[in-house]
């Protein structure tokens, strides 16, 4: 098992194991299916990675994206499918700040593409948009790589949590418009959690 | 944790379909790796009608797949909506080179998915269209949102597109037709009990005993506001009121209504609500022209109803009256 595929089986450990969790931000605000959703997706993930024989990164990560896609469903499948398509398109083999940046860039133009949201409409946007400025602002600053990851980090962090008192104005959420205020959106949440575990793993 | 007749909660939807697909084997085949029905003597010679969308939602979209009506229906996992390769292989099964026309409710997940199969059939030289139900009047309709949701009107869109499309007309031709429907239905929902899907070990929402939910959706994402509740007259008045307004209908409009179970409502009660439907349309010179009056889309064990209304003239009436072998729309 390579690098990368280790990150994404880690990754799907965090959301399987977090399948409840999700699930239950998402009847807060959506249809409770969130986690059931992921944690389908990404146990499929586990079990292709299983047989699967992959000869770069990018091919990993494709392998990701049209699994999910495959799997998944929901709104969540299209987005992180496309997500994890656009980023295998980009990614180089050897790691660097400056290639994060370029597929973070990616991610965020597939979501757009894909959903049509913007910042500040209470989606997985919200907690993905922030992280990769930090790692814009830090690369052109200069960063070393490492401190660059843990200001990603905590801005994914904060993002997901700047969701709380945002209205919906995409997805499910959307429907219950001011009521959908004071929850944390679950897209944003399993987004950082997605985020968190990357760059744990390579810290 | 309630109880459920299910046994592993993963494999709900196929089991489902092994259920449909054993009870009426002339009627319905189910695609080998997917969780698609589609008409028994598919392909048949015409522009093909695909819906589907999340399961939990029986007799949707299944129960209309037939002559007259849908060529095919995919299910997605409960609440949620198909994968684009579903979705694609379904169009892939029912295409006579006719073209296949795509009926998809107004959710984010779905109209992405269907989408991306559109684009996966396309490139394999399927032409395909698409019309996007949404009749839900209880959620604002504004850019800035994603919009109405679709519910129970779809029915007319499948029975009405399904129609003409038997008649052989072009892919063109339905999808506006479908427009059409989509222009002139309305519906409104309500909740007195939640559901639960499942995998999950709580319900989607929760309603104290005195409580109701007004403008509910069908995947239990909450409605609009939530009061304590009412009597069935009261709550009809709400639904009905909120769907004549929104289009709006106006006397001496002809129209067809559904009043919808929401899975868990006795017919009594939806019964006792056409009367209340039936009083307000007489007392605003509304002539009914067909009544629907049991369950079309329902919300799993949800107890609830909805109230859809399609605005009719010639042609429409002709096509909502042709022949169907689905029994649900006879
Ligand atoms: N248009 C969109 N753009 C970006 N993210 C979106 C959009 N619509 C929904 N989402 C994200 O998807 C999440 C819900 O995913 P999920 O529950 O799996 O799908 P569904 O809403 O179809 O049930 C939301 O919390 C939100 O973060
Ligand atoms: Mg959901």
């Amino acid at each position: 098992m390579n690098k990368t595929e280790e990150v994404f089986n880690k990754i799907a450990d965090k959301i399987i194991d977090n399948k409840q969790y999700l699930t239950k931000l998402d009847s807060a605000i959506g249809d409770g299916d969130h986690g059931i959703n992921m944690a389908r997706g990404f146990s499929e993930v586990k079990e292709e990675f299983e047989s699967a024989e992959f000869d770069s990164n990018s091919a990993v990560v494709k392998k990701v994206a049209m699994t999910l896609i495959s799997n998944v469903g929901g709104a969540s499948g299209p987005l992180y499918g496309t997500a994890f398509l656009q980023a295998s398109k980009v990614m180089e083999e050897d790691l660097s700040l400056k290639n994060a940046v370029k597929i973070g860039e990616a991610v965020i133009e597939g979501i757009k593409m894909r959903g049509k949201a913007e910042q500040g409409d209470k989606t997985m946007l919200d907690a993905i948009i922030p992280a990769v400025n930090a790692l814009k602002e830090d690369y052109e600053a200069g960063v070393e790589l490492e401190e660059a990851l843990q200001d990603c980090l905590e801005a994914a962090e904060e993002g997901k949590e700047s969701t709380i008192p945002l209205v919906a104005k995409k997805g499910r959420a959307s429907y219950l418009g001011e009521r959908s205020k004071g929850h944390q959106d679950p897209g944003a949440t399993s987004s950082y959690m997605i985020i968190e575990t990357i760059i744990k793993e390579i810290i | 944790m309630k109880k459920k007749l299910v046994n592993n909660p993963d494999d709900v939807v196929e089991e489902m379909l092994a259920g449909v697909v054993a009870a009426e084997p002339d009627r319905y085949k189910k695609l080998k790796d997917q969780n698609v029905l589609v008409r028994a003597d598919a392909p048949v010679d015409k522009v093909a009608l695909v819906s589907g969308g999340g399961s939990g939602h029986e007799p949707t979209h299944g129960g209309y797949v037939g002559p007259g009506m849908l060529d095919a229906a995919v299910a997605g996992d409960v609440f949620t909506s198909p994968t684009p390769d579903a979705v694609y292989e379904a169009i892939k099964a029912v295409d006579s080179g006719n073209g296949v026309f795509l009926v998809i409710k107004n959710y984010t997940g779905d109209v992405m998915n269907f989408e991306m199969a559109e684009d996966m059939a396309e490139a394999d030289g399927i032409e395909t269209a698409h019309v996007v139900v949404n009749d839900d009047v209880a959620v604002e309709d504004s850019t800035y949102t994603s919009g109405r949701r679709g519910v129970a009107g779809t029915i007319f869109v499948h029975k009405i597109a399904g129609a003409l499309a038997a008649q052989g007309a072009s892919l063109q031709e339905v999808k506006e037709i479908a427009e059409k429907v989509v222009a002139n239905v309305r519906t409104k929902g309500m909740a007195l009990y939640p559901c639960r899907v499942p995998a999950a070990d709580e319900s989607t929402f929760s309603l104290e005993e005195n409580e109701m939910e007004l403008g509910i959706g069908i995947h239990g994402e909450p409605g609009t506001e939530r009061t304590e509740v009412k009597s069935a007259d009261e709550i009809v008045n709400n639904l009905v009121t909120d769907v004549i307004e929104d289009l709006p209908f106006s006397a001496n409009d002809e129209v067809a209504v559904i009043v919808n179970g929401m899975g868990g409502t006795p017919l009594m009660e939806l019964y006792i609500a056409n009367r209340k439907v039936n009083e307000i349309l007489g007392a605003k010179n509304i002539d009914i022209y067909k009544t629907f009056v049991g369950e079309y889309m329902t919300s799993l064990e949800m107890a609830g109803l909805s109230v859809t209304l399609l605005k009719l003239d010639d042609e429409l009436k002709e096509l909502l009256d042709a022949p169907t072998a689905v029994d649900l729309l006879k």
